[in-house]
């Protein structure tokens, strides 16, 4: 194995890390604020990536479908949130479980619906198409490497909105007593709904995103949701900066634990069982991450003071 | 009291509806009518290995898929043995495939049961939703296990090519195999039903009530909930080991997470923690897809508007509304 290989890699995990964050800062903030858990998540990141695929096509400008996946997206979260998810704040999970599942049905057919069945295709902005050549000379497509920063550049956005604005301060207080920053006089609902709105407008942002390297087609969001559960479990429910490293630690984790076990397996054994074994193993190593994390923390790496 | 014995005279009732049903079906010479109360009465033994975590003691899984995919798998691994006449093992002792449904449940049930044991070991060490999205994971990644181990079909699943047997009925009839898979989940119900009145019913019950009462009476809630989870998985398991020589196939899809959902609906459509709920669900749910499939293939979208009006409007589900609501709610 070579280095180059190694470092490309690495760059592929923390990119995959990176869409994760996106996907689990939502549900995390949204899960922190209002205790809700979201499946409908998974179909904001699709509708993210039909939105920018669809309007990219119709306009040829990829900025602006990915101007118009934000905006979709939030919009979308906020009249879902109005409409069904505001009635689930006092349920208990299994209703909100349910509700949501059912959101998700709705999304994927009314999707195929208004899209059709076929995938649609998303180019990236001409001048980031091309590799661009990392220190050291190993080439590394830049489209690749300007998602990695545009997810650590919102990263680091949220962290401040969380911690230096008014916004921030209302949410943080809402994480910690809901009925008691209702009595100073902050408009709860109004919050609520922002919130939603703004984890919303994050999966979209990634599901665009991610809509220029694979496909994008009906059901794009459910493995994405799930690897943010996981996340989640792993960093700590309503914690941001847990959600971030736990999300480095499993995308770089799973994309090279698919390079190396292989490799590994196949000084014991066959080199094509090896790619069967190793593959299948690989799949299954972020889960036995998080099994391990909840073996010696139960509630997750870093734990929300809630 | 009353809304106790309306629900026993409707239970008694649903149960022989579905049992009436493929009857009139089969005299009406109608062999798919058979066939979808067959899968009907399949769908609703896995809602009510569901039941028994979720509705009696407050687990909420979303990973019975898991185990639904699992007694599948162990039906469909060990009867292509059976049909290729490749022994399973050689070392360190024989061990060869088989078509005896007997035999093939004992290990499906076993199957599932073990991994129940490991999965609900790990996961009820949390609540709430860290357990829900925990049961998820793990079933997700038994799912992506599937799709990419190669030796048993991989992604495209695994065909068994006739229908396993089971002493002294014809099970490649259709009315036989429905009756079979009848008597199957009759008599969990009933296994269901004096559990729930015995201790140990009354234990998870408790447990899912008020936990700190439960060890201050100096049972262990942690080894409460875990049998429940494991007797759960294990019905579940067995449910999947019915599908699969339904269709005779398997494939990971029966371990998706659209599944976990779906066993859930069946629950939530019936009424949960009622005896019956995930019979009256999943005869629902299966009626739903075959009307409703049959004009719109957007059927799933009416599906969702319909179970987000019953969680959001019609709590108590179907038992709910025609019993009055459970007791202890």
């Amino acid at each position: 194995m070579t280095v180059a290989l190694f470092l490309e890699q690495m760059l592929n995990g923390l990119q995959l890390g990176v869409m994760l964050f996106l996907m689990a800062a939502g549900l995390t903030l949204i899960f922190g604020v209002m205790g809700l858990i979201n499946l409908a998540h998974g179909s904001l990141f699709m509708v993210g990536g039909f939105v920018c695929a669809a309007v990219a096509a119709w306009s040829g400008s990829f900025w602006l479908g990915l101007i118009a996946s934000l905006a979709a997206a939030a919009a979308l979260g906020a009249l879902v949130e109005i409409v069904v998810i505001r009635r689930l704040y006092d349920r208990d999970h299994l209703d909100q479980v349910l509700a949501t599942f059912a959101l998700v049905l709705m999304f994927s057919e009314g999707v195929r619906f208004v899209f059709g069945s076929f995938p649609l295709y998303l180019d990236p902005p001409a001048f980031l198409s091309g590799p661009v050549t990392l220190p050291g000379g190993l080439p590394y497509p830049a489209y690749r490497l300007a998602i990695i920063i545009a997810g650590l550049a919102v990263a680091a956005g949220l962290g401040l909105l969380i911690s230096r604005t008014r916004l921030g301060m209302q949410i943080r207080a809402g994480e910690s007593d809901r009925e008691m920053i209702a009595a100073l006089g902050v408009d709860i609902r109004f919050l609520y709904t922002v919130v939603f709105a703004l984890g919303a407008a994050l999966a979209g942002f990634a599901g665009a995103l991610v809509g220029a390297i694979q496909s994008v087609q009906i059901g794009m969001g459910e493995p994405v949701l799930i690897l943010a559960f996981v996340v989640i479990v792993i960093g700590g429910i309503g914690s941001i900066r847990g959600a971030l490293i736990a999300a480095l630690l499993v995308g770089v984790v799973d994309t090279m634990g698919r390079l190396l076990l292989p490799m590994l397996l196949s000084n014991v054994m066959h080199a094509s069982n090896a790619a069967g074994v190793g593959s299948a193993l690989a799949s299954m190593l972020i889960y036995l991450l998080m099994a391990a994390v909840l073996v010696f923390k139960p509630k997750g790496l870093f734990p929300a003071n809630a | 009291m009353r809304d106790l014995v309306t629900e026993h005279r409707l239970n008694i009732v649903l149960a022989l509806v579905l049992l009436a049903g493929p009857l009139v079906a089969h005299a009406a010479d109608e062999p798919f009518m058979v066939t979808l109360a067959t899968r009907a009465a399949i769908l609703a033994l896995a809602g009510v290995g569901l039941n028994i975590a979720l509705g009696l003691g407050g687990l909420v899984s979303f990973g019975h898929a898991a185990f639904f995919g699992l007694g599948g798998y162990a039906v469909g691994i060990l009867a292509s043995h059976h049909q290729n006449y490749e022994p399973l093992m050689t070392w360190p002792f024989l061990v060869n495939g088989t078509n005896q449904m007997l035999i093939l449940w004992l290990v499906a049930v076993l199957v599932s049961g073990l991994a129940a044991l490991v999965i609900g070991a790990l996961s009820l060490r949390t609540s709430g939703v860290y357990f829900i999205m925990i049961t998820l994971a793990f079933a997700q990644m038994l799912y992506f296990f599937a799709i990419s181990w190669p030796a048993y079909g991989g992604e495209d699943g695994l065909s068994i090519y006739v229908r396993n047997a089971f002493p002294g009925i014809n099970t490649l009839r259709p009315l036989d195999f429905f009756l079979l898979c009848y008597a199957v989940l009759m008599v969990v119900l009933v296994a269901q039903w004096r559990m729930t009145g015995a201790r140990f019913g009354t234990a998870l019950q408790a447990v899912r009530q008020n936990e700190g009462r439960v060890a201050a009476l100096g049972l262990s809630p942690y080894r409460i909930r875990l049998a429940a989870f494991v007797i759960s998985g294990m019905v579940t398991g067995l449910a999947g080991a019915l599908y699969v020589d339904l269709n005779r196939f398997v494939s990971p899809s029966m371990m998706s997470w659209h599944l976990s959902g779906e066993i859930m609906v069946f629950i939530i459509l019936g009424g949960v923690a009622r005896l019956f709920g995930p019979v009256v669900g999943a005869c629902l749910f299966v009626l739903f897809e075959h009307v409703f499939g049959s004009f719109t293939e957007h059927w799933q979208f009416f599906l969702g508007a319909a179970l987000l009006a019953v969680v959001l409007f019609a709590r108590g589900g179907f038992i709910g509304v025609v019993a009055g609501r459970a007791r202890h709610d």
